[in-house]
């Protein structure tokens, strides 16, 4: 498995990482062992899954959260009791 | 504090009177605490107060504790050292000059050096064990669905609990009999727990044991680890226990399904950390994706980066098959291989580490290595079981780990096959 610089930087930006131009030379050459390494799952066999899974519901009740200015105190900036964010475009 | 095991320290006093009172704990640094800061070892969460408590930390006030510091660890507990800290390694009070284990290596590191009775850690592939064999304590990894893990900030919940740390099995038992049982705000919880007497179990009879070797965790061991297990093994059966080698061939590729479904899993968990509603403040000019990149450039260290990434990588079109659904499988299989050994035994034992504690700064340059070493632990992650590792001896080198892996909700056997050996 080889990757590319190209690639790490896509991956980079699908998740929302920058990284600095020796990060992505490192990346590089460690993503192609560790994924070359992921590559021995091609040989597990095939296993019936028996897995007994249940929704768990409780009642939709109202209960005591957290106050507004509870909610917002880690905020690097809010305003008019709101989160502030950058831009969407 | 001379070994930086904790990140914070604080003194918070307990809220009733109960079978923790005058008891000490240390808590991870990713497990929420009231009015105090809770970093995940990350820069991202530099100045997070929560304004809540976890379900634990509630039950551990209530049952008489005093929290006294928030423990160091591997940035959200992305790591086998505690050296990936942004608030810097910890070092292993039982060995010097060598790291503690992790990813709760500060959890470890103040019990063995007397800082506190008994911590928490957690443990998504073997981070509450690692730490505890590398710093001669006894931890427990609980059944997934024992211990609620409200307000533990999540890295891959699928995978993780949160566990005791202690000096004693006994005393590692009675904290799990404090934090276990059902909560009705983590629906993953179940019954088994709500009535616990974990430390009752731990009386040391192992008359008519079974004992389980899996060939596969022993065999890649060093050396001087598999002598001290021999010895522990005969020390068993000296007390009563049979002993017998049996085979779970799925866990040749654990480790390989372990990080693709970890890093998946933390690739999605860790999108919260946006920079809008906690973590650092940055000056990008961009538009939201640029402010939320740069941010996570400035907040996260490089093994979160890493897997990340590669979780991102692991689940983008085209590779989601190859990589994420075949993790599911060897998931699957390594359950059913656990659960057919049970047929037969009633613990399965292993070394809990293959290698003795590292010397700081050696792993940091390969993190396959460090992945590598994670070979014991994290097929019990995968399978949902309970685990207990309790120290068996010391190489030159540091403390060695035994551990011992139970059927699930089956903690009080491996408590009672861990105080054998003390």
């Amino acid at each position: 498995m080889t990757v590319d610089d190209e690639e790490v930087r896509h991956v980079a930006s699908l998740a929302r990482v920058d990284l600095d131009d020796e990060e992505v030379e490192r990346f590089t050459e460690q993503f192609g062992d560790i994924l070359e390494y992921f590559e021995a799952l091609e040989e597990v066999p095939e296993v019936d899954r028996e897995a007994e899974l249940a929704n768990v519901m409780r009642p939709d009740e109202v209960e005591e959260g957290l106050t507004q200015e509870e909610a917002l105190q880690n905020a690097p900036e809010t305003e008019d009791g709101y989160f502030k964010g950058p831009k969407v475009s | 504090m001379s070994h930086n095991a904790f990140i914070t320290e604080a003194t918070v006093d307990p809220t009733d009177s109960g079978p923790l009172d005058g008891v000490t704990v240390a808590v991870k640094d990713n497990i929420s605490t009231e009015g105090v800061r809770t970093t995940c070892g990350s820069a991202m969460l530099e100045e997070y107060v929560p304004p809540y408590d976890a379900t634990v930390v509630r039950r551990l006030k209530e049952a008489g504790a005093t929290v006294v510091g928030k423990a160091n660890m591997d940035e959200f507990g992305m790591g086998t050292t505690t050296e990936t800290s942004a608030f810097g390694a910890t070092e292993n009070p039982a060995a010097e000059g060598r790291v503690p284990g992790g990813s709760s290596g500060g959890s470890a590191a103040a019990v063995a050096a007397g800082e506190a009775d008994v911590a928490l850690g957690s443990d998504t592939g073997g981070s509450v064990r690692c730490p505890a064999a590398f710093c001669g304590v006894v931890g427990i990894k609980p059944t997934y669905g024992l211990v609620s893990r409200y307000g533990l900030v999540a890295y891959a919940n699928s995978l993780e609990q949160i566990g005791p740390l202690a000096p004693t099995v006994e005393d590692a038992a009675e904290l799990l009999d404090v934090v276990a049982g059902p909560d009705p705000k983590d629906a993953t919880t179940r019954d088994e727990g709500a009535d616990s007497d974990y430390a009752a179990a731990a009386d040391r009879d192992v008359d008519g044991l079974t004992v389980g070797v899996p060939t596969e965790l022993v065999e890649g061991a060093d050396e001087g680890v598999v002598e001290v297990f021999e010895d522990a093994l005969d020390d068993l059966r000296a007390q009563g226990a049979t002993t017998e080698e049996v085979s779970l061939p799925s866990v040749e590729t654990a480790v390989q399904a372990y990080y693709v479904i970890a890093m998946s899993e933390a690739s999605s968990n860790l999108a919260r950390f946006d920079g809008v509603r906690y973590g650092p403040a940055t000056d990008s000019e961009g538009n939201w994706n640029e402010a939320f990149a740069a941010v996570r450039e400035e907040g996260f260290g490089e093994e979160v980066k890493r897997r990340i990434l590669l979780g991102t990588y692991a689940l983008s079109a085209g590779y989601h098959d190859k990589y994420y659904k075949q993790a599911q499988d060897a998931r699957a299989w390594v359950k059913q291989d656990f659960d057919s050994a049970f047929e037969d035994v009633d613990v399965l034992a292993s070394p809990t580490m293959p290698v003795p504690p590292f010397e700081r700064g050696e792993s940091l340059e390969d993190p396959l290595q460090m992945y590598l070493a994670d070979a014991n632990t994290v097929p019990v992650n995968l399978a949902n079981l309970p685990a207990i590792s309790v120290p068996a001896g010391e190489t030159d080198e540091g403390p060695v780990g035994l551990q011992f892996v139970g059927p699930a909700f089956d903690e009080e056997t491996i408590i009672r096959a861990g105080s054998a050996l003390e």
